[in-house]
């Protein structure tokens, strides 16, 4: 089992569940376990071409996926991905 | 070499002077230091009165907003006096107020590609404390052309993160964020808001890196990025590398010099009229309560969020928070008229931009939102 944070931003797309559950063995197959559980996340991860947007980074345990071998990286039971959001407030104004 | 502290000042700081690693030395070199604040607000309030408090000798705040009722949740360095005031002005008379040993120098104006590198040049560190993408890809440019290190900071509801990002020594803000969120993809408008005291937390920690920087103490967030959520009460901490594919300070750097940020980020500028759809696509406040008075048979459709409508509501309205609009169009008639809002504006816009590239054409965004109805049109209604 592999714990998945989602950050605040994007829980309104996960039933506001902070912490996803996975069975994984690598990086890509959290991932569509991590879609197929909730479909709408789907565009604000990934760009048309079925790759993963520039802004989003997916870090598993300390390091992004970037630095290790991306979406190939092996996952270990006591793993955790986090999704660190690109966010922008100093002092939001709620529009 | 560093400048003397008179006795007034010894004794002010005579709580630095106990510590070892600040000493009569660190304090005169906080004295000789210069920090340019980018912001006034959330982030900026903590941070500009830490520095002052601290003996930074030279603070530098840009701003060009003025302080409105709704900052005062958060925005500690201002006060209910103060409403209608420049930022700058009211956060410089509070900080002289708390340190007149110190200087502070305004900037009332938008941080632009046009002034940055002139007003950020004779500062040894920038603090960014803005609230917007353009800003801060801007300030990370600046700081890796002038050669600066840029205490990063940034929040959003519950979430907050800080770094230290110094190109000379490690990765820049564009390592991490090559680009920006498409505007409209990240909900960071439906989902607005921040809990008032988080800015006071991520903004300290700013300021504590700041010292650290010029005391040359401790390990400064360089090369790591912290990550806070009050909610939980984590801290987690994970490592940012240099990417030397960077377009800004990667091995060859294809961006030399500022460059149009809005267009960059793909959203309007400071002048940009907040709530507006533009030409042909808005309804005012006024024009809506006629056409409703008439009878005209529109249907109102709001885009907040559920917990919004305790606060204000418009009578038979239907309610599709923005985030949901795309999976919901099927509640929605193409042939009738639809009257999008929202609190003032913006998330209308985009859900009118989302209908309309779904092929809708019968849509219209109130401008101003239900903020303007309450205003124009139904005083009971409260402004939030």
């Amino acid at each position: 089992m592999t714990i998945l944070r989602i950050p605040t931003p994007l829980r309104p797309y996960t039933d506001g569940n902070s912490e996803i559950e996975l069975q994984a063995e690598n990086v890509a197959q959290a991932m569509q376990q991590l879609i197929g559980l909730y479909p709408t996340l789907k565009p604000h991860l990934y760009n048309g071409e079925g790759e993963l947007r520039p802004f989003v980074n997916l870090y598993l345990n300390e390091d992004n996926i970037k630095d290790l071998q991306g979406l190939d990286t092996r996952i270990k039971e006591s793993d955790r991905l986090m999704l660190i959001p690109s966010i922008a407030g100093g002092s939001p104004d709620v529009p | 070499m560093y400048p003397e502290l008179s006795h007034s000042e010894i004794h002010r700081y005579s709580r630095h002077l106990l510590i070892p690693e600040v000493g009569l030395e660190g304090q005169r070199k906080l004295k000789a230091a210069s920090v340019l604040v980018i912001g006034t607000g959330g982030l900026g309030s903590p941070v500009a009165l830490y520095l002052a408090a601290a003996g930074v000798g030279r603070i530098g705040l840009v701003d060009y907003d003025v302080v409105d009722f709704s900052n005062l949740q958060r925005q500690v360095i201002h006060g209910t006096s103060k409403l209608g005031v420049l930022k700058v002005e009211s956060a410089r008379e509070r900080m002289l107020d708390l340190n007149p040993d110190i200087q502070v120098e305004v900037y009332n104006e938008p941080f632009t590609s046009e002034n940055a590198l002139r007003i950020a040049e004779s500062y040894n560190i920038l603090i960014d404390g803005t609230d917007n993408f353009p800003t801060r890809y801007l300030v990370n440019d600046t700081c890796v052309l002038l050669g600066k290190a840029n205490v990063y900071g940034s929040i959003f509801r519950f979430d907050g993160q800080v770094s230290v990002f110094d190109a000379r020594r490690g990765p820049c803000y564009r390592c991490l964020f090559p680009e920006p969120p498409p505007p409209g993809l990240v909900p960071s408008c439906a989902e607005g808001g921040v809990l008032g005291v988080l800015p006071g937390t991520i903004g300290s920690l700013q300021a504590s890196e700041a010292l650290k920087l010029i005391l040359g103490i401790g390990e400064p967030l360089i090369g790591k990025l912290l990550l806070y959520n009050a909610l939980d009460m984590s801290f987690d901490f994970v490592k940012l590398r240099k990417n030397p594919k960077c377009k800004m300070c990667g091995e060859n750097p294809e961006i030399t010099e500022l460059i149009d940020y809005e267009a960059f980020c793909g959203v309007p500028g400071h002048d940009h009229e907040e709530g507006s759809a533009g030409a042909g696509w808005d309804i005012s406040a006024s024009e809506l309560a006629q056409r409703l008075k008439d009878g005209e048979p529109l249907r109102l459709v709001d885009v907040r969020e559920p917990h919004e409508l305790e606060i204000s509501h418009l009578e038979g309205s239907h309610l599709i928070p923005l985030g949901q609009l795309a999976a919901r169009l099927s509640e929605l008639d193409s042939a009738q008229e639809m009257i999008l809002f929202c609190k003032a504006g913006t998330r209308s816009t985009r859900a009118l931009e989302l209908l309309v590239s779904a092929g809708f054409r019968k849509v219209k965004n109130l401008k101003g939102g239900i903020n303007a109805w309450a205003k124009e049109v139904d005083p009971s209604l409260p402004i939030y």
